[in-house]
């Protein structure tokens, strides 16, 4: 159990390598904005049992607002993406009260309706820019060192990403935490016993959106825009099959399941003309334009086969050869 | 010429009906969710992509096969079914025994993988398909123009979604529909072959969609799109509506759609939203729903 | 584990002989990318099209240019600026890219142009209709080729006030080129005497443009400015006449392709005026090169098509006579050198990159005039390029010295 820790800490210096490795540093960054965003997502699904389909709401929110702050009120970069948090955490005020009213599917489809409204106002919204989005946001400097330089960008990304880790990690092994992991188990046990569910599930969605804001104002800061695709309702699919892909309820499962579906997205144009080459089908060069084709049908292979994410199944394998005798 | 709070009269009416046009979308798919959620305790999101496949089948008819659209109309709605009956079968039943998220999960999954399918053959861009020669042209109504097809559109599905609330509320499947729902392994005891009940609930929900489908491929450009961008709303409607009655789910589509209508006139930019601020509003007030029933 | 897939890929692909080259991260290379809507909307007034002619001018340069090898790489933007953006970057970063190509819509160009200046390497934006590329978002880097909303609001907007359309009531697609051509043609109406009674912003590739045309209707305005492009004003026109509304306005196409009236009909358009810069017939040299490009695509070209032709012979020329593809030195290269072939005669201004030329006011013929396939438009008037563009005084370009 106490090897956890250790391993994360090998986790972020592999990542820490990855720039002198020869990796696109703007590649290594999107997917740790991300991997932060399927965190804070699991947060909610895995821990607390809480499908949300609005997720990107708050990417989007706080995108937005750290964008506007850094490029409009001029902010320092930091001051910018807590800025954006804010926002996200905002948004999810906003939402979680309306949300928890409600149980099971319906909740869920409360959260993909009020992310719907949301992103019809970004729609509309002058600051946002609507379709043209919000573009030329400044990086700036931190401590002197200007973040127009891609590497330097990397290291302040990486911490930001290893803070909203760190903080997940504490609020699951915390009493807090253990809390939600009851409420997911058994909501009725739980309030039996004297908690309130619905303030500790309110809780638990603002720290998500919040979570979820950080990374998306930190995407913002990376790749210099923010656009209507951080606020539509395919990318709050896109981070469920990320935590779903990776392992729902593992601490590194959405970081897996994010590396591995921008991966996808990145090559799936080449993997597409490699095909039609190898199988001389034309109808593969238009496998790149098929992301969504790929992403549905890994979601019900999941759905059906894999519940557990690679995480999970990968975890669930090395148990049982650590316990040969063990019947499954 | 009259004037409404500064809007005149002809602009008031025509938007009205337009409103009365795309409720009765509304209606149609939220009552095919209604009955499929009711039955199967999944929301299928695959809704919106099985629309879309009606309304491209029903162009691909016409296109490589020469179908007219009466027949696609009967045509295209079997074929959704089968699909669903096929989707059910093979996909949907492992997850019954399962917690509710999987079901919407997987059928988002096969959202993706339709729409996808139906875009790398025909892109984004719409295919135009018109109006069959019966119903084209317009009826001069005085204070607009309206093209007879989206009367017929009216007319159409208020005569279906009506058929579904007879054949649910008053046939004997409908009972035995009615009762698979409240309590599934007493009704199997008596006999009913309820798994099969279920597949063919779903076909029927779907083809339902499908159906919807066929009749909006002339009057939006058919897409592979336009399903999800329904979707969502419709959503939003079961939610105000509550998922209890069904005619419940048809009151509040049409009502929806013309409340929209009207938000086009007076507040324009807000059309897109209107349905979600209600919604947000009657979850606060009422949050079964307005027709729907505490469970 | 990324490049070696990569080469992999690479050395299938290569071994294939399959359509779209990828290269090796080199210098060696010339690298041209296009990044336009293949997909969506735009998809047939540039899309593959663009890509095809572009192969044309490398294969008439013999694919070299200043003896080293001239590659294309493409992708779509799915009308999205941020997938515009993060492509465009990546092909900097990564592959070497020398010259980006923005195909059609605003929004992505204007993305795009901002990578191209931080990167310091040219881009060229055919497709795009916003003036703002040569005003507000000016920038070293950035060529304007091939039209923009001003010249289109000089040519079409200025001729359907003076056959009288006074009153206007515009329906605009809700994003930066709608915006765009929404305010140039009103200054011009404006200035010519009209009025302008209101407008209505429909989101983009909008399915149903009923209830914005009834809106449009009850202004009572006597021009309906359709201030969209592509899919969108072919649906727009469509439902215009399912609804009636031709019977009580005229509709004034402002950015009209023969793609759009290829897919209308001549019945549907016929009287329609349009301002643009190339028709396939206009000339000997335009039929021969637009024959060829048939009988790889199986339609005419559109005049973005014929600019993505001329654009990338204009800077392989460059590169040609420099030895070198250097951003800043082709790029005043290509500003020093006007252009001279089948598209157009023109000057690429120094100071902020606007491509000047003549643009064309053109009809679209009745069916009984129309003697060929494809064969849609009659020349109205031609218009001298400094009348139709913005001149350098009015210019909000930063860049202009004053």
């Amino acid at each position: 159990m106490n090897n956890k820790p250790l391993g994360y800490m090998a986790l972020f210096i592999g990542i820490a390598l990855l720039p002198v490795l020869g990796v696109y540093p703007i590649f290594a960054m999107k997917v740790m904005c991300y991997a932060l965003f399927a965190c804070a997502f699991n947060l909610l699904i895995g821990f607390t049992g809480l499908l949300s389909f609005g997720h990107a709401a708050f990417l989007g929110a706080a995108a937005y607002g750290a964008g506007h702050a850094l490029k409009v009120w001029g902010f320092p970069p930091l001051l910018g993406i807590a800025f954006g948090m804010l926002m996200g955490a905002v948004a999810g005020l906003v939402f979680g009260l309306l949300a928890i009213r409600r149980s099971g599917i319906y909740f869920s489809m409360i959260t993909l309706a009020l992310a719907q409204m949301l992103f019809f106002y970004f729609l509309q919204a002058p600051f946002t820019g609507g379709e043209d989005g919000l573009q030329s946001v400044p990086r700036g400097s931190f401590l002197g060192i200007n973040l127009e330089n891609d590497n330097a960008l990397y290291y302040l990304v990486l911490a930001i990403f290893v803070f909203g880790f760190w903080l997940i990690y504490r609020t699951v092994h915390s009493p807090f935490g253990q809390v939600l992991t009851s409420i997911r188990e058994n909501e009725a046990r739980a309030t039996s016993l004297g908690y309130d569910a619905a303030r500790f599930k309110l809780m638990a969605f603002v720290l998500s959106a919040a979570l979820a804001g950080l990374a998306g104002a930190t995407k913002t800061l990376v790749l210099g825009f923010a656009t209507l695709t951080d606020a539509v309702w395919t990318t709050s699919g896109l981070v469920i099959l990320m935590t779903l892909v990776g392992g729902m309820g593992t601490m590194v499962g959405p970081i897996v399941g994010a590396l591995v579906i921008i991966a996808l997205e990145n090559k799936i144009g080449d993997l597409g003309q490699w095909l039609a080459g190898v199988t001389g089908i034309q109808w593969f060069t238009g496998l790149g334009e098929s992301v969504s084709l790929v992403t549905g049908l890994i979601f019900i292979l999941c759905v059906l086969a894999f519940r557990r994410g690679l995480v999970g199944e990968a975890g669930a394998l090395v148990e049982r050869f650590r316990k040969p005798g063990s019947a499954r | 010429m009259t004037d409404i709070f500064g809007v005149p009269l002809p602009a008031l009416l025509g938007q009205l009906l337009l409103g009365l046009v795309n409720g009765s979308f509304y209606a149609m798919l939220s009552l095919g969710l209604a009955v499929i959620f009711g039955m199967l305790n999944i929301i299928n999101f695959a809704h919106g992509a099985l629309y879309m496949m009606g309304a491209f089948l029903a162009w691909m008819g016409l296109e490589y096969f020469g179908i007219n659209y009466w027949a696609m109309l009967l045509i295209a709605p079997l074929i959704v079914g089968v699909f669903g009956l096929v989707i059910e079968r093979l996909l949907l039943q492992w997850l019954y025994k399962l917690d509710h998220l999987y079901g919407l999960l997987l059928t988002f999954g096969l959202t993706l993988v339709v729409e996808g399918v139906f875009r790398s053959f025909f892109g984004v861009g719409g295919q135009p398909y018109s109006a069959p020669e019966a119903l084209s042209g317009a009826t001069n109504l005085g204070f607009m123009i309206l093209p007879n097809y989206r009367a017929w559109v009216v007319v159409a599905s208020l005569v279906v979604c009506l058929g579904v609330w007879v054949l649910i509320e008053k046939t004997s499947l409908g009972a035995r529909l009615r009762a698979g729902t409240e309590n599934p392994k007493l009704v199997q005891a008596f006999g009913v072959n309820v798994p099969r009940l279920v597949t063919l609930t779903y076909a029927g929900g779907v083809a339902l969609a499908g159906f919807a489908g066929v009749l909006a491929a002339p009057i939006l450009q058919v897409n592979s799109l336009m399903g999800s961008n329904l979707i969502i709303v419709v959503f939003a409607v079961v939610v105000i509506g509550g998922m209890g009655s069904i005619l419940g789910s048809i009151l509040t589509g049409l009502g929806l759609g013309v409340i929209e209508g009207l938000t086009k006139v007076f507040y324009p930019e807000g059309s897109n939203t209107v349905v979600f601020v209600i919604m947000a509003a009657v979850l606060l007030v009422r949050p079964a729903g307005l027709f729907g029933k505490e469970k | 584990m990324k490049t070696t897939l990569k080469t992999v890929a690479l050395a299938s692909v290569l071994a294939c002989g399959s359509l779209a080259a990828q290269a090796q991260i080199s210098g060696d290379v010339v690298k041209i990318g296009i990044i336009t809507d293949m997909s969506s909307v735009y998809a047939d007034i540039d899309g593959a099209g663009g890509v095809e002619a572009i192969r044309m001018a490398i294969a008439d340069a013999k694919g070299m240019a200043a003896g080293k090898k001239i590659e294309l790489v493409f992708a779509d933007h799915q009308n999205k600026a941020d997938v515009a953006a993060s492509k465009a970057r990546e092909w900097f970063d990564t592959q070497g890219l020398d010259l980006l190509i923005g195909g059609t819509n605003s929004g992505t160009s204007l993305a795009m142009a901002k990578v191209a200046a931080e990167k310091k390497k040219p881009f060229i934006s055919i497709g795009a209709g916003t003036s703002r590329l040569t005003n507000e978002e000016c920038s070293p880097y950035t060529i304007h080729y091939a039209y923009d909303t001003v010249a289109l609001a000089n040519g079409t907007g200025a001729a359907v006030v003076k056959n009288g359309g006074k009153s206007w009531f515009f329906l605009t697609a809700d994003y930066a080129f709608g915006t765009s051509l929404q305010a140039d043609t009103s200054a011009v109406v404006t200035k010519a005497g009209g009025q302008v009674l209101g407008s209505v912003k429909h989101p983009l590739n909008a399915s149903d443009f009923s209830s914005f045309l009834l809106q449009a209707q009850s202004s009572k305005a006597q021009i309906l400015g359709l201030a969209n492009a592509g899919g969108d004003t072919i649906n727009a026109v469509k439902a215009a006449n399912e609804f009636g509304i031709t019977k009580t306005m005229k509709l004034a196409g402002l950015l009209m392709f023969i793609n759009d009236v290829h897919s209308l009909g001549l019945k549907t358009t016929e009287g329609m005026y349009l301002t643009d810069s190339w028709y396939w017939n206009q000339s000997a040299e335009s039929r021969v090169w637009a024959r060829r490009f048939f009988e790889k695509m199986k339609r005419m070209p559109s005049s973005l098509q014929a600019a993505d032709y001329s654009a990338v012979s204009h800077y392989l020329k460059a590169v040609e006579a420099l030895k070198s593809d250097d951003g800043d030195k082709v790029m005043a290269q290509m500003k020093a050198t006007p252009v001279n072939d089948f598209y157009t005669k023109a000057t690429i201004r120094k100071e902020d990159g606007r491509a000047v030329h003549d643009m064309f006011l053109l009809q679209v013929k009745s069916q009984k005039e129309s003697t060929e396939p494809w064969d849609y438009f009659k020349v109205v008037t031609r218009i001298p390029g400094d009348d139709a563009f913005t001149k350098l005084a009015d210019s909000k370009c930063p860049l202009v010295k004053k």
